[in-house]
């Protein structure tokens, strides 16, 4: 298969590829970069496991083909932290008991990012319904919620 | 006592890793020049293997190995109770799941393509996909010449008196439906070739030991030979067991072949074709009753469909029957369990482990018993609930602290449960009825007098003071590593961020058997704890010789040796442990605990099934639109006696976690299969709760300690569990006035009272047997 050129930005580094068009961005991150933070769990786009930030708004990366985020801004999980900070969101997940098993865990948090990017100051409808597509089983979304809801009150101070 | 640790909602160990992406899964691990393992499944659910060419296979460049049952070398079968599960199949095919041959290549897509050009020929055989047809004599043999391979009993009294002395009989069929673990991990494995011989296999492994037998015993290997690491484990609920040690055996089985490190990760379809589910139950329940509302009969027959394999199915349905009564007094009780094959995916270990069925019926009968006498649900359970020093079906003897009562009576006020029943039976004519439901249950901890119940931890004081602490106890997600090293913290008297904990491994950790029943805290928690003593005997004598005074005046608090009499701090825990290196003292403790002794008389159906009990309430409250048959849950209460809760907030995310998982028992997770061919391979069309499906939870700890456990603490895994799905159906029938018989209760079953299912032709309609009423009308007099 012709491979593709492609100029993106992962995790604020700017990288140029070429690239298989048939190959998906979870794939990609995975096994070309060694980003393994993203995790697969269903491959169609329903358990939102593998949840990354494109241009800031959240994607399964199962379903994104890597052509298309030529030109595009990436965030993964590993993104998430600045110059070893934490986000405040890994902080108040790990503070709430929000990570059993911890394999949703990536994609919930990057799917709470792009909510409170947008709206910093969400209500519990509001979260739940930014975290309806990344399924967990271990937690029941109680502390999840709370987590979010604390990161949120933590940003705005 | 009053403490510095247990019992605070410290941040989990492995909290870290998880949510900064570092944390290994079985899938993130890689390695140069590894191949890439593939299963061929079967064709038919039911068949004869007349022939396997893989001619055509071979001769695709890129493949490295190519096996069949044929290339085993030892054991081709492997089961911890009945040994028939085939590693590959040999003989014939007895579910879809099933696999027939491997293939290791360099890409995966090569693997893929090379089991595609495997040439199997089959005989088809008659399929049994209904648990009641496997019964009878004439149906074909799955294993064997008996279907039936599991029959528990248990008797008390003398049921034929007791049905004479009741004033009434209320007798029902209920059914119960297969479900899916749904982990949000698949299944996923790398082997590979040992040093000086054997495999190392690292993976989604929930029971370490029990699949290392198994790949030792199919490569003829000693168990030195096979270590099998735990990768970090994406969620198990009793699903990383057999289906783990199948794809372990056929990884290390090409590894061997090839002498080159072999991956293997199942897609979702995969997964949710070959895994185990959790059993659907057929419960025939007949009570005798008197007009007072107590019992003087329970009559029960269960039959589980155990799927193409034993599996834990022997195990399973004996807590049933332990169980079947629920924690009510009953003179005169007899109770039989069936488990039979059937061409479906075998059943095995699900969180609950044979309690959900039976609770279920239970639960469903205890309110029909209040109607018929004209009582509430939370009344008739107070009437015929245990309390300290009953005696179960079994013949045991509860003297702990039977804290029935209490659990349910903290619930009930918590939900205004008295208030909102009666409310809410009031007919209305509005379609949208609320209602509300409770439900109880007793438990048995641990794995009782199903086998050896003993288990190690290992705590290792380094010589900077810092801790790793090491278990034949693994954690799946349920915080078991985090329980352990508090417990370990809060004997040695240090922080938690001193304490690092391995991942198990089975070459550096004692066997400690599965994983299972709820047992990791009590069991390996038991152990830290002795662990965890043992070094600090040893540093407590290195700081009484520093400071010349006495042992008993000198105690380990946040990382320093103080004064036990005024809290002086004399020295830092770092110093102690460096000193205590110096006098060349160990600074490592082996913990063990046997359990306490329990019995079981299998001919007679009598026993102390389990060292102690756990008891629990949950109560649903629930809006069914009776024009859409759709039921809301709108708030929950669950209240469980922990006995103690060493984590606070890990006890928490087991009470939602467990009504979540109960919540799709109830209302949405079928596992369906037509002929037993699986109607649903991903999430898709196997629907587990999302963040909108969960309801705000009120959650209620009640700690009465128990000797059996550390710092008193018991169990909660599979009790929060287990009855979130009957307080549900209790909430419909407050609601509505009709009883759902058969879960999950679906738009279909509520509105119409039946399932539809789709049969041949795309659109046509079967009319299942009718277990349950329309909910459209109501009764009279209601």
């Amino acid at each position: 298969m012709k491979k593709v050129k492609i100029n993106t930005v992962i995790n604020n580094r700017t990288y140029e590829f070429s690239v298989a068009p048939n190959q998906t961005l979870l794939r990609f991150l995975r096994e070309e970069l060694g980003l393994t933070g993203t995790k697969c769990g269903c491959e169609i786009g329903e358990c939102g496991a593998c949840t990354v930030l494109l241009d800031g708004e959240a994607v399964n990366s199962c379903l994104v083909l890597v052509p298309q985020i030529d030109g595009k801004e990436v965030l993964t999980v590993e993104g998430l932290a600045k110059d070893s900070k934490l986000h405040p969101l890994q902080e108040s997940f790990m503070d709430h008991d929000a990570v059993h098993c911890g394999f949703c865990t990536p994609g919930m948090l990057m799917s709470a990012k792009a909510l409170l990017d947008k709206n910093p100051d969400p209500d519990e409808k509001e979260i739940r319904t930014a975290i309806s597509g990344n399924l967990c089983r271990c937690t029941g979304y109680v502390q999840i919620v709370e987590a979010i809801n604390d990161a949120s009150e933590k940003i705005k101070e | 006592m009053k403490h510095k640790i247990i019992g605070k909602g410290e941040r989990r160990v492995d909290a870290l890793g998880k949510v900064t992406g570092t944390a290994k899964y079985a899938e993130d691990f890689n390695v140069m020049h590894q191949l890439y393992g593939k299963v061929l499944r079967a064709k038919h659910p039911h068949a004869k293997i007349l022939k396997i060419d893989t001619s055509k296979a071979q001769k695709l460049d890129g493949v490295e190995a190519i096996l069949t049952a044929n290339d085993i070398p030892g054991d081709k079968v492997f089961g911890v109770v009945v040994r028939n599960q085939a590693i590959l199949a040999h003989d014939k095919v007895r579910y879809l799941g099933d696999g027939v041959a491997l293939v290791a290549a360099k890409t995966k897509e090569i693997a893929e393509q090379a089991a595609s050009l495997i040439e199997v020929e089959y005989e088809p055989l008659p399929v049994i996909s209904d648990p009641e047809e496997a019964f009878k004599p004439e149906s074909i043999k799955i294993h064997g010449d008996d279907n039936q391979f599991v029959h528990h009993h248990v008797t008390k009294g003398d049921i034929e008196k007791g049905f004479t002395e009741a004033d009434f009989i209320i007798e029902k069929k209920f059914k119960t439906q297969f479900i899916e673990h749904s982990a949000i991990e698949p299944e996923a494995v790398l082997a590979e070739p040992a040093e000086h011989g054997g495999v190392i296999v690292t993976g989604s492994v929930q029971n370490l030991f029990s699949s290392r037998r198994s790949v030792a015993a199919a490569l003829k290997l000693d168990l030195n030979k096979v270590q099998i690491i735990q990768s970090t484990l994406g969620g198990s609920f009793g699903g990383k067991d057999e289906v783990m040690t199948a794809m372990c055996c056929r990884a290390a089985l090409l590894c061997m072949k090839t002498g080159k490190p072999v991956k293997m990760v199942n897609t979702r379809e995969e997964s949710m074709l070959e895994s185990y589910k959790r059993h659907p139950y057929v419960l025939y329940y007949k009570w005798g009753c008197k007009k007072n509302g107590s019992i003087a009969a329970m009559e029960i027959k269960c039959i589980a469909d155990g799927g193409a394999y034993a599996s834990m199915s022997p195990f399973v349905t004996w807590r049933s029957v332990v169980q079947a009564t629920g924690p009510y007094y009953c003179e005169n009780v007899k109770t039989d369990v069936y488990a039979v094959y059937t061409n479906n995916n075998y059943t095995g270990a699900m969180r609950g482990f044979g309690s959900p069925q039976v609770n279920f019926a239970i639960e469903s009968m205890m309110d029909e018993l209040a109607e018929k006498v004209g009582k509430d649900p939370f009344e008739i359970r107070l009437q015929n609930g245990f309390e300290t020093g009953a005696v179960t079906a079994t013949g045991q003897k509860l003297d702990h602290r039977v804290s029935l009562k209490e659990v349910l009576t903290k619930s009930a006020e918590a939900a205004d449960f008295l208030n909102k029943w009666n409310q809410y039976r009031t007919p209305s004519t509005s379609p949208k009825r609320k209602g509300i439901g409770l439900a109880c249950s007793y438990r048995g901890v641990s794995l009782g007098a199903e086998g050896t119940d003993a288990a190690g931890t290992i705590v290792s004081v380094q010589t900077d003071g810092s801790v790793i602490v090491s278990s034949g106890i693994t954690d799946m997600g349920q915080g078991a590593q985090t329980q352990m090293s508090q417990i370990a913290a809060e004997v040695l008297g240090i922080s938690m961020d001193r304490i690092q904990f391995l991942n198990t491994n089975t070459s550096r950790v004692p066997d400690s058997g599965p994983t299972v029943a709820s047992r990791g805290t009590i069991m390996g928690g038991t152990a830290a704890k002795k662990g965890a003593e043992i070094v600090r005997a040893f540093l407590m004598k290195t700081a009484s010789e520093m400071t010349g005074l006495d042992v008993m005046s000198l105690d380990f608090k946040d990382n320093y040796l103080i004064d036990a009499n005024n809290g002086e701090r004399l020295a830092s825990f770092n110093e102690i442990a460096a000193e205590c290196f110096n006098k060349g003292r160990p600074m490592y403790g082996f913990g063990w605990y046997k359990s306490p002794q329990t019995s079981w008389d299998e001919h007679h159906g009598h026993g102390e099934a389990y060292f102690t009990f756990v008891y629990g309430v949950n109560i649903a409250e629930v809006e069914v639109d009776t024009e859409t048959g759709k039921v809301d849950v709108l708030n929950f209460v669950s209240c469980h006696d922990v006995g103690k809760a060493i984590n606070r907030n890990s006890v928490l995310g087991q009470f939602y976690g467990g009504v979540a998982m109960g919540l799709g028992y109830g209302l949405m997770e079928e596992f369906d299969f037509e002929d037993s061919i699986p109607k649903q391979l991903n999430f898709d069309e196997y629907l587990i709760p999302t963040s909108m499906d969960v309801p705000n939870i009120i959650p209620i700890i009640v700690e009465n300690e128990d000797a059996a456990g550390p710092f008193g603490a018991k169990s909660i895994g599979e009790p929060s569990n287990e009855l979130a799905a009957p307080a549900i159906i209790n909430a419909i029938y407050n609601a509505t006035g009709k009883r759902i018989y058969e879960i999950p209760a679906t738009l279909e079953r509520v509105l119409l009272g039946h399932k539809l299912t789709r049969k041949g032709e795309r659109g046509s309609a079967k009319k299942e047997e009718v277990l349950a009423d329309s909910c459209k009308i109501r009764p009279e007099g209601r």
